[in-house]
């Protein structure tokens, strides 16, 4: 595919500013508490920290270690948590204290929530009765910018915390985020939105925005768009094919950065790699269809020995200038390009095979509601010769919304294999599932509307719209194969896809599927609004809107690059096949996206999140 | 030599301004009061008839603005008072003889009173110093024990008592509190000797270049900024230096030998020349750098009030400001002189007499291109000056100059303008905030509407914020909102009127905290009107700390909810758990689902029991079943574990749910199963999966067992053979593969018994399966044991045109060379058909 430089594309806003925000503020809050000290930093927040600032740094402002919390080594009497503010850690902090308390130790407390401190974990404290021997603080760390173009709250737990837990605590950090991102590169001209978790974001930045000072400047973004992860569920248990999202999908990018184990460095060590722009082999193929990045990565090796061969014929003074200003470039490069060449032959070993074409063909009949007996039949067979547990889950899933839900003939026999395979404790799997419409059993009768009257007899009227809204978006019915004919999501079978150039969306699934979060954004920025679009969001269960900015210049709405920047907002994490997907439409219509996102999200992490088995 | 009007006196370098006649009608003057006016043009206490000591007569406590307006008046009835101060925000400080000090607002309204601790209340206070620094107003105190205490803001009081000072017999000869580093230190003068006490220790030090005909320092005073001390000696001598005591600036003879009332500096910042006012009954002496002294004299008994750029004097009659004559203003005013802004104000007068000379005015400063300076001048002298006609002549000369200035930037010339409207505003003889230009612009508009605010002044607040175009979050609405808190709290009317006027005047107001107001209303008894008012707020999270506090739960929760913002409701469900009893606190939740989702969550990771109770009070028997489900996996014993199953299943039972009783009795039953046999075979059996156990039994070999489970549990057979199948060619037992094979016919095919053998790379027992292989399988039955001529001959026999490209793709054109020939041409007949 041609690689040349986006024409006509709008520079994208220095995100680097972020990073160095949240340093400032780490930096300025440790100096808080003088002196030596001990810190102790969440385990999730090692890589987002190593994002941000490195040791070094820490090392000078603090004279310590950092160490991860399940590591007990205490050398000073002062010690500082740097934690996400989850109640399990802050009950290990109390036990610690209690612990020293006990044995008679008096050492200094102090825990740094980041990004925000929540009551329920001051709670823990004042219960555990440590409360007066820690001060607490907050480290307003909401954005960590993973490369150009997105950026990602790092918060795993908000999927499951939201969606499944009904526990929206989060909401106000995405409504933060999204202030702070306003502060700091202009405000916005026109937001748009889909969902119940979108919708309360929405409401408590419009109420953070109306708490402060109003800035009006040359915004750096024209239009916002927010999406709940659970208006979409199909696009992320699909497989991936695109590069980006295949290395993630097998190696699991964590952070931005992966780490290749030793089947792909062709040597006895991993090596970890940092996976963004500034990669130039990797920049070119992250978006690149999978069966077309071998042969671009060959091509790449050819142009680079011929690069090499120059020297050939030099006389010394070239020799020097090539030695002087290439070579150190080629060198790069020849690294890299051997990395990825390792990766891909790695995934070409794993996926060429009979077994990955067979998934990715039944997914394909999943999508196109073709063959369903012989899908199930699969189905049966993979989890009977016990493939993978999460990739039977993700196939049961993919059949439920599809479908509409399973015969419940079928759900109960497929179901008892399941536990038959992995266990009696997946019962819970289970129950989590039905609760998110992500695996149910076709129903007959209107349950939901009797449980709905049952409820409302009990409370009043102002709070039953509430509930009938939380309800619905528990049993919600996916609708799936509606919108796929309405949004034109799945390409008419039959004609040749040609990879090597995409034309729409649908290449990031080989063609077979465009990925509705992406079409829904597309539609939208087409239409300006959801007008013309109420049958599909009715299929959707509502919760649209979009507002125009009331603090926006309109006068200045002419044609800025700032006008073609488009902020989408995933809640509940994207995957990297959407953003491709939507690089790809940025592309096409002269705009650019940014992707801002609670976390970067997969199949696996997706079911991963909602197994019960751990607890 | 200037050319003054008016009520404005020269004196020397120093020019003295009537600001005000004052209002206010004292019989005796300012004799026998304790007197104390706050800076910046504050209010002025005065506590009457101190000094007179009578038991019967109580003494009067009068607090009047700057002009001599009453703001308050009432008899004084605690204890003695040694002195009177105002903090920074304008409230009154009164310091009892026992160390207590009484907070009263500028109202006279008692707000609150704070003690200065034990020491000071036994030993008495012997002297008191109210002062400002950057961290607030503070108290100083010398105890009857001649030792010192300090508060360095009474805002956050924590006290201080400074280490005593050596060979201090009686009360010092005088002392004053110093800020420096960040801390507020207190210089001590005790005869001749002079020391300084910080937290730890008293330092002696000596003023570089004190005369030394003097035997004892009798007052001291330092400068506004804390950055310059003046001390006079009993040989009357004026000692004039930097506070940290390393230079000397200057010292000057006033050759008066008793002891003054009191002394201030009287230096504008920035300013080179160093000056003090010392007052003794009836004179006024002011001492600079030169050995010359100006002496001037008072009528009146009078006060000196030290300003950032000047020293007020008040008088009974009169209230002057004393101050350095602005450098602007000298030189446009001095006479004949030829200051640019001077010849532009003399141009300006000619233009306006329509006089001709105003061109050659001008000419002359143009020649010398100093007309932005000129009107530099006239703009910055127009800010000094205090009587608006004077302002106006300047800044139409400022005016009329700009016009001959091409790009003059505008912005000063019109922020003074500005300025100048609001301080005269201010300076009015009704309102008597009598500020400079040069304090109005140190203290912030956000303060001097604040000042306004506390004197109730609103209408004008909001011109003064509409005038200067204050943003309306600072501005108008805040000063609404104080006014909202000050209207909540007139008794007199009713909770409607009340409700129904604010909420017409701040409608349109933008960032308004209706529950600040309300708070107010709550604070002063008036709940009803305090939940009217919360109607208004927009933004519901603002609602539930006061509705909490109000002890209005219920709505606090639902308006927690209607917020979003679970942090609030998660408040909320703690504040109700401990405040109601459980089944009414279960309840309350279980009308809002919101607030029961959060409560589960916590209670999942804090208290199990509870989330059992819940589910069971909501008669939830599906979650109930799932909660025991999970304790079951965390217990170790079998019996619990069991015991706990066996409760998963009744109550997967009352919730209908037979598929999840079905299975939990299932997992019983292999439980159980398991149990035995880990006691039979000794083999690590207890808590795997049905699949992982068959596993097990056939990887060890005890078919029978697994066979047992195969019925018991109805494994599906395809699942069964899967599972023998991969069992035996894992132990690579092809015999019993074999037999396994013939057993009857596999439900999964026999493809993959070809590939498992592959697996294991045994293609000679996979090429016994081939010939089961149903027809369409056979290609790749025969790919796999690598038969290319066996797939040939299948895909040949099928015509299946795709088949036959698969096999051609794995043959090599070497070998085998005639088999390709043949696929092909079968390849054209079938695509042909």
């Amino acid at each position: 595919m041609a690689h040349t430089e986006w024409k006509d594309a709008p520079g994208l806003p220095d995100f680097s500013l972020l990073k160095r925000l949240a340093r400032d503020q780490l930096i300025f809050l440790l100096e808080q508490l003088p002196g030596k000290k001990d810190l102790f930093i969440d385990a999730d927040l090692m890589s987002p920290l190593d994002r941000i600032a490195n040791v070094t740094i820490l090392k000078f402002c603090l004279y310590t270690s950092s160490l991860k919390y399940t590591y007990f080594l205490f050398f000073f009497c002062r010690l500082c948590f740097l934690i996400r503010p989850r109640i399990q850690t802050v009950k290990w902090i109390s036990d610690l204290v209690n612990a020293d308390k006990v044995a008679g130790r008096f050492r200094r407390y102090k825990i740094i929530f980041t990004p925000q401190k929540f009551y329920a974990c001051e709670t823990v404290l004042e219960e555990q009765g440590v409360y007066g021997d820690v001060t607490t603080d907050e480290w307003n760390f909401y954005i960590l910018p993973l490369d150009d173009d997105i950026l990602s709250l790092e918060l795993p737990e908000f999927f499951r915390d939201n969606f499944l837990e009904g526990d929206q605590r989060w909401v106000t950090t995405a409504g933060s985020a999204l202030r702070l991102l306003q502060s700091v590169y202009g405000s916005f001209s026109k937001v748009y939105g889909i969902g119940r978790c979108a919708k309360m974001v929405y409401e408590s930045w419009r109420e953070l925005m109306e708490d402060g000072e109003q800035r009006t400047r040359q915004p750096e973004f024209a239009k916002v768009f927010l999406v709940d992860r659970d208006v979409d569920f199909v696009t992320p248990l699909c497989s991936q094919v695109v590069y980006e999202g295949l290395v993630d999908d097998l190696f699991r990018i964590k952070c931005g950065s992966v780490e290749f184990g030793p089947d792909v460095t062709s040597s006895d060590k991993s090596i970890k790699v940092m996976l963004n722009s500034q990669d130039k082999v990797f920049s070119e193929i992250r978006n690149e269809h999978f069966s077309n990045v071998f042969g671009f990565l060959s091509q790449k090796a050819k142009n680079l020995q011929t690069a090499y061969d120059k020297r050939r014929g030099m006389d010394i003074q070239q020799m020097k200038a090539f030695v002087a200003d290439e070579l150190k470039g080629l060198k790069q490069e020849h690294r890299l390009l051997s990395l990825h060449i390792g990766a891909s032959e790695s995934m070409m070993k794993k996926k060429t095979k009979q077994d990955f074409q067979e998934l990715l063909k039944t997914e394909h009949s999943l999508l196109e509601g073709f063959e369903i007996r012989e899908c199930i039949t699969y189905i049966e067979e993979h989890i009977n010769r016990q493939v993978s547990m999460i990739d039977s889950l993700r196939l049961l899933c993919l059949l439920s919304i599809t479908e509409n839900g399973l015969l419940s003939k079928d759900y109960r026999s497929l179901k008892a294999q399941y536990l038959q395979s992995y266990g009696i404790e997946h019962l819970l799997t289970f129950a989590n599932l039905r609760q998110l419409g992500l695996l149910e059993e076709q129903q007959a009768g209107e349950t939901l509307t009797v449980m709905e009257s049952k409820v409302g007899k009990l409370v009043n009227d102002k709070t039953v719209g509430k509930l009938t809204d939380a309800f619905s978006s528990l049993a919600k019915k996916s609708n799936f194969r509606a919108l796929s004919k309405r949004l034109a999501l799945v390409p008419k079978s039959g004609e040749e896809y040609d990879l090597r150039v995409p034309r729409d969306m649908a290449y990031v699934f080989s063609g077979a599927y465009i990925p509705l979060s992406c079409k829904l954004i597309e539609q939208v920025l087409e239409r300006d609004g959801w007008t013309g679009m109420e049958e599909v969001t009715r299929m959707l269960n509502g919760q649209e809107f979009a507002v125009t900015g009331g603090s926006s210049s309109s006068e200045a709405r002419s044609k800025t690059d700032a006008q073609r920047i488009v902020l989408v907002m995933f809640l509940g994490g994207c995957t990297f096949s959407e953003i491709s997907a939507l690089r790809f439409l940025g592309k096409e219509r002269g705009c650019r996206f940014i992707v801002v996102t609670t976390a970067i999200t997969n199949s696996s992490r997706l079911l991963e999140a909602l197994l019960d088995n751990s607890a | 030599f200037v050319a003054y009007r008016g009520q404005t006196e020269l004196l020397g370098p120093l020019r003295k301004i009537e600001l005000y006649e004052m209002g206010w009608n004292l019989k005796d003057g300012l004799r026998e009061c304790l007197v104390a006016a706050a800076p910046y043009g504050g209010p002025i206490a005065l506590l009457k008839g101190h000094y007179r000591r009578s038991p019967s007569a109580r003494p009067q406590l009068e607090i009047y603005s700057s002009s001599g307006l009453p703001l308050a008046s009432f008899p004084w009835k605690s204890g003695v008072v040694k002195q009177l101060g105002w903090t920074v925000s304008d409230d009154l400080l009164c310091v009892q003889e026992d160390g207590t000090v009484l907070v009263y607002d500028l109202w006279g309204g008692f707000k609150r009173h704070f003690s200065m601790g034990n020491e000071v209340s036994q030993s008495q206070v012997l002297e008191t110093k109210i002062f400002h620094s950057p961290y607030g107003t503070g108290v100083a105190i010398l105890t009857g024990a001649l030792r010192f205490t300090l508060a360095t803001n009474i805002d956050d009081i924590k006290l201080r008592r400074l280490p005593e000072v050596p060979g201090l017999q009686e009360a010092p000869s005088c002392w004053a509190v110093l800020t420096q580093d960040r801390q507020s230190k207190v210089l001590v003068a005790n005869g001749s000797q002079l020391f300084i006490l910080d937290n730890t220790a008293c330092t002696p030090v000596t003023p570089p270049g004190l005369s030394p005909q003097a035997s004892s320092i009798v007052h001291m005073c330092v400068s506004f900024s804390y950055k310059y001390l003046a001390l006079l000696t009993d040989s009357g001598h004026v000692w004039m230096g930097t506070s940290n005591l390393k230079e000397k600036l200057s010292e000057v003879d006033t050759k008066i030998k008793t002891p003054p009332k009191q002394m201030a500096w009287c230096r504008r910042p920035k300013s080179q020349q160093p000056s003090a006012v010392v007052m003794w009954d009836g004179l006024l002496i002011v001492v600079g750098e030169c050995k010359e002294t100006i002496q001037y004299h008072l009528d009146d008994d009078s006060v000196l009030v030290p300003e950032l750029d000047g020293v007020r004097i008040i008088s009974g009659t009169h209230h002057e400001l004393l101050q350095e004559v602005p450098g602007a203003c000298e030189e446009i005013f001095k006479i004949a002189s030829m200051a640019p802004g001077a010849l532009l104000l003399e141009a300006h007068k000619e233009y306006e007499k329509e006089s001709q000379k105003a061109d050659e005015y001008l000419r002359e400063i143009k020649e010398q291109s100093l007309l932005s300076e000129a009107v530099r001048q006239c703009v910055e002298a127009a800010g000094h000056e205090h009587e608006p006609e004077t302002q106006k002549t300047l800044l139409r000369a400022a005016s009329f100059g700009k016009c001959f200035l091409s790009n003059f930037p505008p912005e000063q010339f019109v922020s003074m303008c500005r300025d100048l409207r609001v301080l005269n505003a201010v300076r009015d003889y009704t309102v008597g905030i009598p500020l400079t230009h040069t304090q109005f612009k140190q203290m912030t508009v956000q303060v001097l509407i604040d000042r306004l605010v506390y004197r109730k002044l609103y209408p004008l607040a909001i011109e003064v914020c509409r005038y200067l175009k204050t943003p309306e979050y600072q501005g108008v609405s805040r000063v609404l909102k104080h006014w909202a808190c000050y209207k909540v709290q007139q008794k007199e009317e009713s909770d409607e009127v009340i409700a129904k006027a604010v909420s017409v005047k701040l409608a349109d107001a933008a960032g308004i905290s209706y529950s600040e107001i309300a708070t107010k209303a709550y604070e002063s008894g008036r709940t009803e009107l305090a939940i009217k008012l919360l109607e208004f707020e927009p933004r519901s999270g603002e609602q539930v700390p006061l509705l909490l506090k109000m002890k209005k739960s219920p709505l606090a929760l639902s308006k927690a909810i209607e917020s979003g913002d679970t942090d609030l409701v998660y408040t909320v469900v703690m504040y109700l758990k401990n405040e109601l009893n459980r089944g009414d606190f279960f309840m309350m939740l279980r009308n809002q689902p919101v607030a029961l989702s959060l409560y589960k969550q916590f209670c999942k990771h804090q208290e199990q029991d509870t989330l059992k109770d819940l589910f069971n009070q909501d008669d939830d028997h599906e979650e109930l079943g799932n909660f025991y489900v999970k304790a079951s996996y965390k217990d170790q014993r079998l019996e619990a574990r069991v015991a706990l199953l066996q409760s998963a299943v009744d109550e997967y039972y009352k919730a209908k749910n037979d598929f999840s009783a079905k299975t939990t009795e299932d997992e019983m039953r292999l439980l159980r199963f398991q149990r035995k046999l880990e006691e039979e075979k000794d083999e690590q059996l207890v808590g795997f999966s049905l699949q992982d156990t068959m596993t097990t039994l056939l990887s060890v070999g005890l078919h029978k067992h697994a066979e047992q489970l195969y019925k018991d549990f109805r494994v599906p057979d395809k699942r069964f053979w899967w599972l023998k199948l991969k069992a035996l060619a894992e132990k690579e037992d092809w015999e019993e593969l074999e037999k396994f094979g013939k057993t009857k016919k596999s439900p999964i095919g026999y493809l993959p018994f070809v590939e498992v053998c592959i697996k294991h790379h045994n293609k000679y027992e996979a090429k016994k399966y081939v010939s089961k292989v149903t027809p369409e399988q056979k290609v790749k039955a025969h790919l796999a044991v690598g038969d290319m001529e066996g797939a040939a001959e299948a895909a040949i026999e099928r015509r299946n045109e795709s088949e036959i490209s698969t096999v051609l793709s794995r043959c090599s054109a070497t070998t085998d060379h005639l088999l390709m020939e043949r696929l092909n041409r079968a390849k054209a007949t079938a695509v042909k058909k």
